[in-house]
């Protein structure tokens, strides 16, 4: 009987004990949210990324895999920005999971608690993939990721209450540390202040904004739109007048373009990681920028 | 600021520090003075300004956090700062909740050695809209659709289908519940039924320009019904997907039927995953059943007469689908291919009215039953960015008929239809395509018909998701 009492109590604790062993669910679109989750929710969460680094964010099929991930997801966490509009409303709509829709506290736009560059003034197809909410690339710049931590900490927090506490102080000791290292950056890339470059595709806005780099043109004709030999030509005989230092491109795209132009203008072709596991070095969003103004300076030897 | 007012402040401030000079003039000084006190005057105007400024940046910040008990602890987290005005203000005004409207434009270039009146497919019952498009140039069926949340509880969705022989249809009108948990997610109106894999996706997102042989003999083209369907997706990190569907059964392989109750029954299980990240692949088994009562077709008997068939009974068909995505590292925009096959079974059994209108004044119904068949794989592959070409194969087995007393008059098909395509299309962007293909169409014993068609798919407005 004691036996059995005692076993009846340990049944008993462990089915108290599991709901509260059990983490938040994050289903963060691209690596950098991934990453950053990882970083403020530590063990109490459980990270699934829907892209990896190689994709193109604008890019992805709703494929089945991504349905059953949203399925059970706590939190969704996307860039907003109408980056994830070809694929992130039908995998949400598909899911069955009331609690990662838009408007629900389960569902977290980065782009929100940002400051939006590039906001086109014309909105037109005919200007290729524009969108309407400003560029969404908000990622190539860290004081951007420490913009969205805040926010982020906040609903890990409203979402798993229980451990509030814990979420403030990763973030706090997250907080600081970014701060360390963004000033260090900052310093490292102090070369690069006015440096005229080229892009592969209108990725790099904020990237540019926080080093002072120059972008003098884009390979891509309009945003999204491949390269083609006509535009290239013209971009080349831009740089008879303008030199530039390098051309960079996210290390999802076809190297085809900057190489073409690397070639002709003698100029380093620069593939930049872009996100958390765009190469061996970007293992996390330290390393991610570690690796970026390494690149960078590198590019302008 | 005004320059000279700049420095003429520095002046002051100056002449002001320089105690010892004892050369000013009381008047100097008088004005000076009351140089400083405008200047005092202006700051703390631009001052008091700041700090409503201020004040207000802070107030739009602060807005968003979250108000629930629970959350103060962490609310006290230090913000960092915003530099800009947070979210930029939702569209307001009248048209502010207007539904998201998307359009689909269809046209093509057709070149047939047959006549498409002509074409039938040999063995099958011929029903729907199955003929390729007319000789020569023609707009293709044209799409309007309307979608937005209808409230925290329900997203509503119509779409519109324009005909080039000017007809307006409603190719889907449906309801679906987003507020269930656990995976559930019932729809209720007119919808493109979840059997298959091609089944739910329009026709403008296919790979090639018309629909599968086994698409166009058992569900004429699509099925699509007015009822409900509940799905649900199971909680697994593998994508397992259970769906039903009850419907009026007016569509072919249905009749119209005058009747209460359920027309049609549908079920289906779907399963779906990634393989590494580069391959991802989706399979499937439906199986749909429906009781037609007097279902109506003609076909051509044995002396060559054009007879009107009416068929009564049970009709059943499964469906096996696979379909199988490979793109480096999961990035499909250079390249990619995709593999794509289903198989029907079919089996019907029941009454068949022969000439049941009297046109020939030898109706008769006997008993019937038939077991048939018939399957297609296509293969996409993207060969450099914007640029596809695709296989396609489709065959059928007309199986055995039985046609009873009837078999008089009706023969029994010993003829495997089939065709072959071929597509090259290109993709400017993800709102345009243009594709050529061009097919051997074998779907009758008595002739080969050759097809090409240029085509071109434009869409508009509303930037749509494709499904997987």
């Amino acid at each position: 009987m004691n036996r059995f009492l005692q076993s009846a109590a340990l049944l008993a604790m462990l089915a108290i004990a599991a709901p509260a062993a059990a983490v938040l669910n994050v289903f963060a679109t691209v690596p950098e949210w991934g990453a950053l989750a990882e970083e403020l929710g530590g063990d109490k969460v459980k990270v699934y990324t829907a892209t990896n680094a190689l994709q193109d964010p604008h890019h992805v099929e709703a494929r089945p895999s991504l349905i059953a991930r949203a399925r059970g997801a706590d939190l969704v966490v996307a860039t907003g920005a109408e980056l994830e509009v070809g694929w992130l409303p039908l995998v949400l709509l598909q899911a069955g999971n009331p609690k990662v829709q838009p408007g629900k506290p389960g569902y977290f736009e980065a782009t929100q608690h940002v400051p939006m560059l590039e906001k086109p003034v014309r909105l037109d197809r005919a200007e290729g993939d524009v969108h309407p909410g400003g560029n969404p690339h908000i990622q190539t710049d860290p004081r951007n990721i420490a913009r969205v931590a805040g926010p982020l900490s906040v609903r890990l927090a409203e979402l798993d209450a229980a451990n509030a506490a814990y979420y403030q102080s990763r973030y706090k000791a997250f907080a600081e540390r970014w701060k360390a290292a963004v000033a260090n950056w900052e310093q490292q890339a102090a070369p690069l202040r006015g440096a005229p470059i080229l892009v592969q595709h209108k990725a790099f806005t904020y990237l540019e904004a926080w080093l002072g780099l120059k972008e003098i043109a884009a390979l891509e004709p309009k945003p999204g739109v491949e390269p083609t030999t006509a535009h290239l030509s013209e971009v080349l005989a831009t740089l008879q007048r303008q030199p530039v230092r390098m051309v960079i491109r996210a290390a999802y795209q076809s190297d085809r373009a900057s190489q073409w132009m690397a070639e002709r203008a003698k100029i380093n072709a620069v593939a930049l990681p872009f996100t958390v596991g765009g190469d061996d070095a970007a293992k996390d969003l330290y390393g991610l920028f570690d690796d970026t103004i390494a690149r960078l300076l590198k590019g302008m030897q | 600021m005004s320059r000279s007012l700049l420095v003429r402040s520095a002046l002051a401030l100056a002449l002001l520090s320089a105690a010892d000079v004892e050369a000013a003039s009381d008047a100097d000084l008088a004005q000076i003075r009351d140089e400083i006190r405008q200047l005092k005057e202006s700051y703390e105007a631009r001052i008091r300004a700041l700090e409503q400024r201020l004040q207000d940046a802070e107030g739009k910040v602060a807005a968003p956090a979250p108000a629930s008990a629970s959350v103060t602890a962490a609310a006290a987290v230090p913000p960092e700062p915003v530099t800009a005005a947070a979210p930029a203000s939702p569209a307001s005004g009248i048209g502010a909740f207007n539904p998201a409207i998307s359009v689909v434009l269809q046209g093509v270039y057709a070149n047939l050695s047959q006549g498409p009146k002509r074409y039938a497919i040999a063995g099958f019952v011929p029903s729907g809209d199955i003929a390729p498009a007319k000789r020569g140039f023609s707009i293709a069926e044209s799409e309007l659709g309307l979608s937005a949340n209808v409230d925290d509880k329900v997203y509503g969705n119509l779409i519109f289908s324009l005909t080039p022989d000017n007809t307006i249809s409603v190719e889907e009108a449906y309801g679906v519940l987003t507020a269930l948990p656990e995976g559930l997610t019932p729809k209720f109106g007119r919808f493109k039924s979840g059997i298959g894999y091609l089944n739910d996706q329009h026709q403008h997102v296919w790979d090639f320009y018309d629909a599968p042989l086994p698409y166009q003999a058992f569900l004429g083209g699509q099925f699509t019904s007015d009822g409900l369907q509940l799905k649900w997706i199971a909680p697994t990190d593998t994508f397992v997907e259970l769906g039903a569907e009850v419907g009026d059964g007016a569509n072919f392989p249905g009749a119209e039927r005058n009747r209460n109750g359920i027309g049609d029954v549908a079920a289906y299980v779907h399963a779906g995953g990634d393989v590494g990240a580069s391959n991802s692949w989706r399979a499937g088994l439906s199986w749909l059943g429906l009781r037609p009562q007097g279902r109506q077709y003609v076909q051509a008997d044995t002396k060559g007469n054009e007879a009107q068939i009416g068929f009564s009974g049970r009709s059943q068909l499964a469906i096996a689908d696979f379909v199988w995505k490979y793109a480096p590292n999961g990035n499909a925009q250079d390249t990619n291919f995709k593999l794509q096959a289903e198989y029907f079974w079919r089996r019907e059994n029941g009454d068949l009215t022969y000439d049941s209108d009297g046109a020939l004044g030898l109706t008769r119904t006997s008993g019937y039953s038939s077991r048939q068949n018939g399957w297609y794989a296509e293969g996409v592959y993207q060969f450099m960015p914007s640029w596809r070409v695709g296989a396609r194969y489709d065959r059928l087995d007309p199986g055995r008929l039985d046609y009873g007393a009837n078999g008089a008059y009706l023969a029994s098909p010993s003829y495997d239809p089939q065709r072959y395509s071929l597509m090259l299309d290109y993709t400017p962007s993800e709102f345009s395509r243009f594709r050529v293909q061009w097919q051997q169409s074998r779907t009758r014993p008595d002739f080969t018909d050759n097809q090409l068609f240029i085509q071109y798919i434009l869409s508009l407005g509303a930037h749509g998701a494709h499904k997987y």
